[in-house]
Order: C-alpha cells, then structure tokens, then sequence
C-alpha cells in the first residue's frame, strides 16, 4: 500500500512562468510530511506535481522526474489517470459534487473502476471510508443525503472518505483544515495520525502548530523574492527543523510565526 | 441610496426608507405581475376568440384531421396538425439535442482553444440568422440532399413502418421539416449549454480529475449533473421555437391534412405553418379556427415549460446552486 516518493529535479511551470526550481525531495512511506512557507512559494505547485494534477492547469507543466516506489509517473506510457487513482487528493475548499448524495460521493472513484460490484460491497466500502474519515457516525442516517448539506468540517471529511475509498497509495492534502474551525481541525489532525499507519500522506498547512502535530518530516519552502520561482529550503525530520533547523532562513520564518 | 447605513444620525431601530430597494422592488415586483398578466390577457384573448368556432363545427376538433372550417358545414380539427407539430419537434429534438450538448462540450472540455473560441463563435452567429434563411437553405440545398437519405432509410429500414416510404418521393416531408428544425435550434441549445458548461465549478472538475477520471468520465461526474438544470432550459428553449417556427416549416411542406406516419413522404403540417398559410383566405369562422389551433399550440407550449421546470425543481437539494 504505503509507498516511498522521489521527488528529482522538478521545475514546474504556469505557461513560461517558472513557479518552482529544482525541487528533489523523499518522503518516506508511512509517514507524514508537511509542507509550510509563506504564500505564493510553491507548495501547491509541487503537491499537484505529486500527482499530476499540475497539468491539467492549461498551460502548466513540469520537467525533472517524480517516482513512486521507483517508478517515474511522469514516464513514458504512464497514464496520468492511474497516476490519480494510485494517489488521492484532497483540496483546500471542501467539494463534494453538489450533484450527489454523501454515499455517492463516497463511492464516486469506486465507480470508475471497472469491476462491478456487488450492493454489500459497495454499502461496506461506503462505511469503511466513512469511518476512516470519523464521519460514519454522524452521517449513517443520511447517506441519500446531498453531501453539500454537510457542514464544511463534515463536507472535508467526506472528501477524505472519497479519497480513502479507493485505497490509494498516497493521500496529498492541500491545507484541508483551512477552511474549517478548530474542532474539525482536531478531528481531522486526529484522522490523519490514523491513516499515516496505512498511507503517504503528505500536508501543506499555514499552520506552523499543525505541522508540529501532526508530520514526521518538514519541508521547508522560500522564494527570493516575488517573480522568482519558489525552492526547497530543507527537509528534515520535523522536531529538528522546529527546534534547531539547518538554514537561517527556516529558523527566520518558524520564529516569526510563532512570535 | 443607501442612507440607513451611511447616516449617521439613523439609528439602528428607526427604519430608514432605503430608496434604491425600493426602487428595485417596484421594479421586479411590477415585471412579474405585467408578465403573469400578459400571458393571461393571451391566453384570455385567445379562448375569447376561439370560442365561436366551437360552436360551428360539425366534427370533433381533437380528432378531425381536415380543416374546412369556412364550408355551410364546417369541418375542421387539430389532429393532423398536432401530429405534424409533434413529429417534427420530435425529430428536431432527438437530433439537436444531443449534438447540440456534444458540441458544447467539444467546445468547453475537448477542443484546443483556438478552435474552440471559433466554434463558439460561429455558432453564436448562426443562433442569429433568421429562421425564413434556414427555410430558404432547406428547400433549396437541404431537400435535394436529403432524398437519398430518406431513400436508404426506406430501403434498409423500411420494415418500420415510419421510415417507409410507399410514394417514390422523397421531398416536402415531414422528417426534412423536423431536420430543418433541428438545424435551427442547435445552436440555441449549443450556446446556452456552453455557458452553463462555462460555470461548472473549476473545483468539481478538479475533484473528479483527482480521483483518477478520465475526461469523459469527469464530464459524467461533474460537468452533466451540474449543467442538467441548464441543460433541459436550453432543450427547453429550443423545442419552444421548434414548436412555434412557422415560416421555415410552411415553405418546406406541402400541407396535407391527414396523419401520416410515414415521415418521409410529402405532406404534414404544423400548427404554426397552417395558421401563416391560412390565415389570409379564412372567413370569420376559419380566422376563429386558427386562432382556437394557437389556443392549443399555446397551451402546449405552457405546458411543456411546466413539465420541465418540474423537472429541474425535482432534485433541487442535489442542484449544487
Ligand atoms: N493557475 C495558475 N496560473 C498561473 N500561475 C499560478 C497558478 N497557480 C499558481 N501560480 C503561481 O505559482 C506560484 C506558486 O503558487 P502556489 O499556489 O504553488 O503557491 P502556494 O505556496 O501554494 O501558496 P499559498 O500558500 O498561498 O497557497 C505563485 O507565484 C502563483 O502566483
Ligand atoms: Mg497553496
């Protein structure tokens, strides 16, 4: 399942714009990293890289090399839409498809796979999922419901259930809690300290706090100055970059935050 | 305007006269009321008008086919003229309903941007050009071109009975009627849904393209269920004037009152085409005649719009609005 990231070289690109440069980073399986640094250096960028959901940006490409367990997404013949199924996403806004009710949405990536199968599997994926997104409880009554009438902490759990319930290798999260209160926050803090025992998660948040709860390894990201592309300052286990980090730069940005 | 807020003086318990609302309250309120009267007034006029000529006919007006309604004995009923409408409005809708949201989606999700701007482009023209165009083009280039269709499908298809064609001719059909139609009303139908395809939300595109769509796929996914409200107005828009086009209609047929089901042998009519054709040779009682036909053309018109809007309102918790 869980399964080891290398990231070589990347440079990404919005037209001619280069938004990152020379990025080479490895995240281990099983683990959590957080991605932090101040707005507009990238981090996005590369989390989308992950999984190639940078191009689908008209415009925006990549050149370096992203393997997963060694092999390169980027690679010849590699389709970008087993590349996705292989590595979930889940997005700053919450956006479970108005369209759909909470179990549909849940079973959305299911469904394109091609195998049918059976009511039970489904309803058993369906809570599956939706406990490991710590939503089953308060949902069970309503699956027909449409997901747009959950709260926006519940709707950003359905979309983790979402993600989950195709089993992906790795999950990349693009601030989930930034649009929520404190109490998801924790809820979904908490849920990420349970799926790094099955998956690569990987987590950019503003949230220096957060970054120190919940990940293993932290990646720093800076750019000079505005025009110029974003760069990975450093990557290194997480009580080591908040307590001693390696370059000025991380220790200027961690301490300004914290005051 | 807005002087609650900006006035110091008011208090937040005095109700401060807000003009603009006002303003704008009289407005929208004022234009709902004059549109319900309007439609009422029509449909008023045109039972009123009716009205003489049920009284004067020695057949049933749902089930005659013919209309002879200016004899000592008049005759006349819609029966022939319903079928006609509704064939070609059929015809019409299954061919420029799904081409019309095809392109659409062409154009916003598959095409390069270049190309896709001109489509777009082109078919907003042709959504503009008048329908009596259309009606020349089809008699004109559209007739002679499309015997040989109707010829194969006789030929291939001839054992059901709508595409059999007992006459040798080809022309002056209802289904060339309904294919002129559709021509028409595809770029209403392509433009409407292009913007509705427009406003998908670029996150609803990206959550399903996260969780491993393909492109057709995240069109399933996202794209058709939030565009379906938008997608049935359009469809909606394009049957209106697929049902009500006249001129186009009454220079490709060649009215017969009878119901034939054979489509692609000359003949049919329409409400609208016979109430242009006739309308200038009718006595008293053909003119109440014609107008009791618009009375049932208006009402069908209602209330297709009503079974849509049903439609739409049916999932309106799941419309993402
Ligand atoms: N769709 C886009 N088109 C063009 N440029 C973009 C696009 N998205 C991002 N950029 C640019 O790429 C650079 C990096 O953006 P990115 O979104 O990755 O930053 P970020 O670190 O995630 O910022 P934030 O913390 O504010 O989310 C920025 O300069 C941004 O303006
Ligand atoms: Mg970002």
């Amino acid at each position: 399942m869980a399964k080891r990231i290398d990231v070589n070289n990347l440079n990404a690109y919005y037209g001619t714009f280069r938004a990152v440069a020379d990025v080479s980073l490895t995240i281990e399986p099983r683990s959590v990293t957080a991605f932090i640094g101040p707005s507009g250096c990238g981090k996005s960028t590369v989390l989308r890289s992950l999984n190639r959901m940078h191009e689908v940006i008209p415009g925006a490409r990549i050149e370096g090399s992203v393997a997963l367990d060694g092999e390169d997404i980027y690679g010849d013949g590699v389709d970008p839409v087993n590349v996705r199924r292989t590595i979930g996403m889940v997005f700053q806004r919450p956006n479970p498809f108005p369209t759909m009710s909470i179990q549909e949405n849940v079973l959305a990536g299911i469904k394109l796979d091609s195998g049918r199968k059976s009511k039970d599997e489904l309803s058993e994926i369906v809570e599956r999922s939706l406990r490991g997104a710590n939503l089953w409880n308060e949902v069970k009554d309503r699956l027909d419901r449409p997901g747009a009438g959950l709260s926006g902490g519940q709707q950003q759990r359905l979309c983790i259930a979402r993600a989950i319930a195709v089993q992906p290798d790795v999950l990349l999260m693009d601030e989930p809690c930034s649009a929520l209160d404190p109490i998801s926050t924790i809820a979904i803090e908490d849920l990420i300290h349970e799926l790094k025992n099955e998956y690569t998660i990987v987590i950019v948040t503003h949230n220096m706090q957060q970054a120190a709860r919940v990940s293993s390894s932290t990646a720093f990201f800076n750019l000079a100055a505005t025009g110029e592309p974003g760069r990975l300052v450093e990557i290194n286990p997480t009580d080591q970059v908040f307590s001693a980090p390696r370059e000025k730069a991380t220790e200027d940005y961690i301490s300004g935050r914290f005051g | 305007m807005n002087q609650g807020l900006s006035d110091p003086r008011s208090s937040i318990s005095g109700s401060a006269v807000r003009r603009g609302d006002q303003i704008f309250r009289l407005i929208t309120v004022g234009s709902g009321i004059l549109i319900l009267a309007l439609m009422t007034s029509i449909g008023i006029f045109l039972t009123w008008k009716a009205i003489p000529s049920f009284s004067h006919n020695s057949s049933n007006f749902f089930t005659e086919s013919k209309w002879f309604p200016d004899q000592s004995t008049p005759i006349f009923g819609i029966a022939a003229l319903a079928f006609g409408t509704f064939v070609a409005a059929l015809i019409a809708m299954i061919l420029a309903v799904p081409t019309g949201i095809g392109t659409a989606l062409f154009i916003t999700y598959y095409a390069p941007k270049k190309i896709a701007g001109a489509m777009a482009f082109f078919i907003d023209l042709l959504a503009a050009v008048p329908s009596i165009i259309f009606g020349l083009w089809g008699l004109q280039f559209l007739m002679p071109h499309m015997q040989g269709v109707a010829a194969w499908l006789d030929r291939y298809l001839g054992f059901i009975p709508i595409f059999q064609n007992r006459s040798d001719l080809y022309t002056k059909s209802l289904l060339i009627a309904g294919v002129v139609l559709a021509i028409m009303i595809l770029p209403t139908i392509s433009a409407i849904s292009r913007e509705v395809f427009n406003q998908v939300p670029r996150n609803h595109v990206e959550a399903a393209l996260a969780l491993g769509a393909t492109r057709w796929e995240m069109v399933r996914m996202a794209v058709l269920p939030f565009g379906r409200p938008g997608i049935i107005s359009a469809s909606m828009l394009g049957l209106g004037r697929a049902l009500g086009e006249t001129i186009a209609v009454a220079l490709i047929l060649s009215a017969v009152f009878e119901v034939n089901i054979h489509i692609s042998e000359p003949g049919g009519n329409t409400f609208a085409a016979n109430i242009a054709l006739k309308w200038n040779e009718a006595g008293p009682n053909g003119l109440s005649a014609l107008i009791a036909s618009g009375l049932v053309l208006f009402l069908i018109t209602l209330a297709v719009n009503s079974i849509a809007r049903g439609i739409i309102a049916r999932r309106k918790d799941f419309s993402g609005a």
